[in-house]
């Protein structure tokens, strides 16, 4: 047992402040077991959100000193014994209360995006993909919908007057993982590049580094989505051809 | 009188995992109007944790693999405690579920033809557990999520039901509130499905989230409905174990699908001595034949390291009980000396990263250490197969928080194929109920005041009780007596705590007010969690023989009389809690044959 000390920020949209909580932390904690202990001991009624405790269902999203991190997966042990740990709600979202903020935008996002379209199965009925195939849409797929990625992105962190024309990373992925889906059929460049904004990344690579599943959010979804829009609307040969195939 | 945020439905589905999930789907394809209530987000259910895969009988990598054999599996999995009908019904539906994530956007593993791969699972005869690596339940609550958010289904995030309204002896809706703000929510509702999860909350070594509760379980109780096998709890015989703060977080059986084998403190493969004569015959008896199995099952038998859960669990309990265990209180589990570093990270990615972060342990390079965590909850509302209809008109139940698929015991990967079988048939039960009934039944606001007024009424007593002192006291209870191993004197002692702890649960203050606020929701909580262990624990005192995730100290063997019995467990007129001996649904003779041979 140690004795640490936990600034944890209390309050809701009106306003708030850091308060001071100090408990006793067991060997291997993470910093989601402490601010649960603090919860169970001196303060009931601190909001926080988890579910898994293993890395699984990104729930616990908040900014350990100033660190955009999963509060299950950080270790106590890395930070120096008597060190003061703050933990911050996820800023780029209205925070509700304490540690939860209200991040429907991301589900209001995820209705915009056109259902996948299969083609159709083989005479059998099903469907055959190989592996190397699908290995990227399996990376995207590893998403565990933390929204890290979106809290970090300065579109949206600096400027949430983008909000209503910009999806965000963690959609970027998703758009990427349709448009590479071998069995899709649809066709979202168009709103990749209008609704979904992707001209306002500038690949500062912020969202890749702060993925808890690794997914290299910038070179493998993002850049080829950005390569996919400029080929088809800004393509030079292609946009003179177009020109004259509608003629 | 409270203040209602009124809504009104033809189908109120409370559980937002695979099965409620698969449930909405479903009712609101055959046009009833439909609303999901999650607990949490949406998209961070219980289901999200599955790892190992889905059962079913697809034949993609043995031929030879139909949906009796798997029937027959989970049948002898779960001890012949099984719904005969559900599990029929189970097995010959999943694969057809499966194909159906696939036609919706999950991208499974594959086999050399492109198919969807299928890894070997306990108590599975042949490899038939479609999977994504070991994180198969993100893959389907995913794609259910996506696939569901363009079909018109009204979503209430972080909301809670805590109780259902009746008309007469039928369903009329339910009662609950927003997390975010605490208002009350009336839900008039034709018919209800429940799809809450399990109960492992009640546990304090669990591989269970906050939000297993036994909502659906409780929720189901109160309103009049009949539970079964409540006594049967899967412990999983691999949980972590160390370090403490990660005590019970679940590490998935794919490890040993995949190769990987348990071993001792002596560093010998103790599970050969733990084959049960009823497994003999289809159990390797030697390191060489169940190393061989996983290459070639024609020539060899099945190794003892995937025997069911609940064999499994029980050697662990006795091997460590008898010294022979790991430096933190559980076994070895060796995947490092068997598999290359590179097939374990592919095969088991998030075991490699899960051990790594939060224990330092590297699995490609040492053993894991693991002990038994309270996982699944055998016990649930009684159901009909066909339509998932619970005895309450208009109440219907799929996933964990119904009864009678799984028997006794259930196998690794039944689960998630459970999900979306009964899912899709609760879904299919409700909407036609809701649809063929004339007129809406009425609201009776004396119930939901009533609701209310219990709910709010923490609110009325300061700090008497912290509902997290209680919540563990309960956990640790259920720990230590109602646990893998129960014996008489101990399940007595703790229906005796289990009182005192009800009367210290209505003693519970709260802090702070409506908005957000997870004491008042602990405090909620904890009467369905009081409700779920008194359950088992009744139950649990009520069978006296061994079978399956109830394992009686006092009574060791199984007795065949009761083998064809269920536990039943339901709400008498008095309020209080009543349980009766009632017998299992009869198999018919053509299924009955298919355990005939060896």
């Amino acid at each position: 047992m140690t004795e640490v000390t936990m600034a944890v920020y209390r309050g809701d949209a009106r306003g708030g402040q850091f308060v001071h909580y100090t408990v006793d932390a067991e060997e291997g904690q993470v910093v989601l077991d402490v601010v649960h202990t603090i919860q169970a001991a001196q303060a009931n009624d601190l909001a926080v959100r988890w579910n898994c405790k293993a890395g699984k269902c990104g729930s616990c999203s908040a900014e350990v000193n100033g660190h955009p991190r999963l509060m299950c997966m950080t270790r106590m042990n890395q930070f120096q014994p008597g060190e003061l740990i703050t933990v911050a709600p996820i800023k780029t979202f209205p925070i509700i209360k304490d540690l939860v903020t209200d991040v429907s935008f991301n589900f209001e996002v995820a209705k915009e995006i056109p259902a996948f379209k299969p083609r159709a199965p083989e005479a059998d009925g099903t469907y055959r993909m190989m592996q190397e195939d699908i290995d990227r849409g399996q990376e995207f797929r590893k998403c565990i919908e933390c929204f890290l990625c979106q809290n970090v992105c300065h579109v949206i962190r600096d400027h949430p007057e983008n909000k209503p024309k910009f999806y965000g990373p963690r959609f970027f992925v998703r758009l990427a993982e349709l448009e590479m889906h071998p069995l899709d059929t649809e066709d979202r460049t168009e709103l990749i590049r209008n609704a979904g904004g992707i001209g306002y990344c500038n690949i500062t690579k912020c969202c890749t580094e702060v993925c808890p599943e690794d997914i290299h959010i910038t070179d493998n979804a993002i850049i080829p989505l950005k390569e996919r829009v400029a080929d088809k609307y800004y393509d030079p040969f292609r946009w003179v051809f177009g020109k004259l195939a509608r003629k | 009188m409270p203040e209602y945020e009124t809504h009104e439905y033809d189908v109120l589905v409370v559980g937002a995992g695979g099965a409620g999930l698969r449930a909405a789907i479903e009712a609101s394809a055959l046009g009833a109007k439909t609303a999901l209530i999650c607990k949490s987000l949406l998209g961070k259910a219980h289901t999200v944790m599955a790892e190992g895969g889905i059962a079913a009988a697809m034949g993609n990598v043995w031929p030879e693999d139909n949906w009796q054999v798997h029937f027959r599996d989970t049948m002898r999995g779960g001890k012949m405690l099984n719904n005969w009908r559900m599990a029929q019904l189970h097995a010959q539906e999943a694969p057809d579920r499966v194909l159906e994530l696939e036609r919706w956007g999950a991208l499974f593993d594959r086999t050399k033809d492109g198919r969807i791969l299928q890894r070997d699972f306990g108590g599975h005869r042949y490899a038939r557990l479609a999977h994504v690596g070991d994180r198969t339940g993100l893959e389907m609550i995913r794609t259910l999520q996506q696939h569901a958010v363009h079909k018109g289904i009204d979503v209430f995030m972080e909301c809670t039901i805590s109780r259902l309204l009746k008309d007469g002896d039928r369903i009329a809706g339910a009662v609950g509130y927003r997390r975010e703000r605490g208002e009350i929510l009336l839900f008039k509702a034709k018919a209800v499905v429940l799809a809450t999860g399990g109960i492992g909350k009640a546990w304090k070594i669990t591989s269970n989230s906050w939000e297993y509760t036994g909502d659906g379980h409780s929720l189901a109780y109160w309103a009049g409905a009949d539970l079964i096998d409540m006594e049967c709890v899967q412990f999983h015989p691999t949980g972590m174990v160390w370090p403490p703060s990660v005590r019970g977080i679940l590490v998935t059986e794919g490890v040993r699908g995949d190769g990987g084998t348990l071993k001792n403190s002596e560093g010998a493969r103790f599970m050969f001595n733990y084959i049960p004569e009823f497994f003999k015959a289809e159990t390797a008896d030697s390191e060489t034949e169940a190393d061989g199995w996983y290459e070639d099952k024609k020539n060899n038998r099945r190794t003892p390291d995937l025997l069911p859960r609940d064999e499994v669990a029980r050697a662990i309990n006795s091997e460590v009980k008898a010294g022979r265990g790991s430096p933190h209180g559980g076994v070895f589990l060796d995947i490092a000396s068997r598999r290359p570093a590179e097939y374990i990270k592919r095969r088991l990615p998030s075991m490699y990263h899960q051990f790594m972060k939060l224990a330092d342990v590297d699995i490609t390079a040492v053993p894991m250490e693991v002990g038994p965590t309270c996982h699944y909850a055998m016990g649930g509302v009684r159901v009909d197969a066909d339509t998932a209809a619970s005895t309450v008109p208009g109440l219907f139940a799929a996933g964990e928080c119904a009864g009678g698929m799984h028997g006794a015991n259930r196998l690794g990967g039944n689960s998630l194929s459970d999900l979306l079988v009964f899912g899709r048939r609760a879904g299919m039960g409700a909407a036609e109920y809701a649809l063929g009934l004339g007129a809406a039944p009425s609201v009776d606001m004396a119930q939901a005041d009533e609701a209310v007024s219990d709910m709010l009424g923490h609110f009325e007593r300061e700090g008497e009780e912290n509902p997290y002192a209680v919540q563990k006291d309960l956990q640790e209870t259920m720990q230590e007596l109602v646990g893998i191993i129960r014996t008489q004197s101990e399940l007595e002692q703790a229906l005796v705590k289990l009182g005192e702890l009800r009367e210290r649960s209505e003693r519970t203050g709260v802090e702070g007010n409506r908005h957000y606020n997870p004491g008042w929701h602990l405090a909620m909580d904890l009467r369905s969690l009081l409700t779920v262990a008194e359950a088992a624990c009744r139950a649990a005192t009520m069978r006296q023989e061994s079978r399956g995730g109830h394992t009686r100290e006092d009574f060791p063997g199984s007795d065949p009389a009761w083998g064809r019995v269920n536990v039943a467990v339901r709400q008498g007129p008095d309020g209080s809690m009543q349980i009766a001996k009632e017998p299992l649904p009869q198999m018919p003779d053509d299924l009955r044959k298919l355990f005939e041979e060896k």
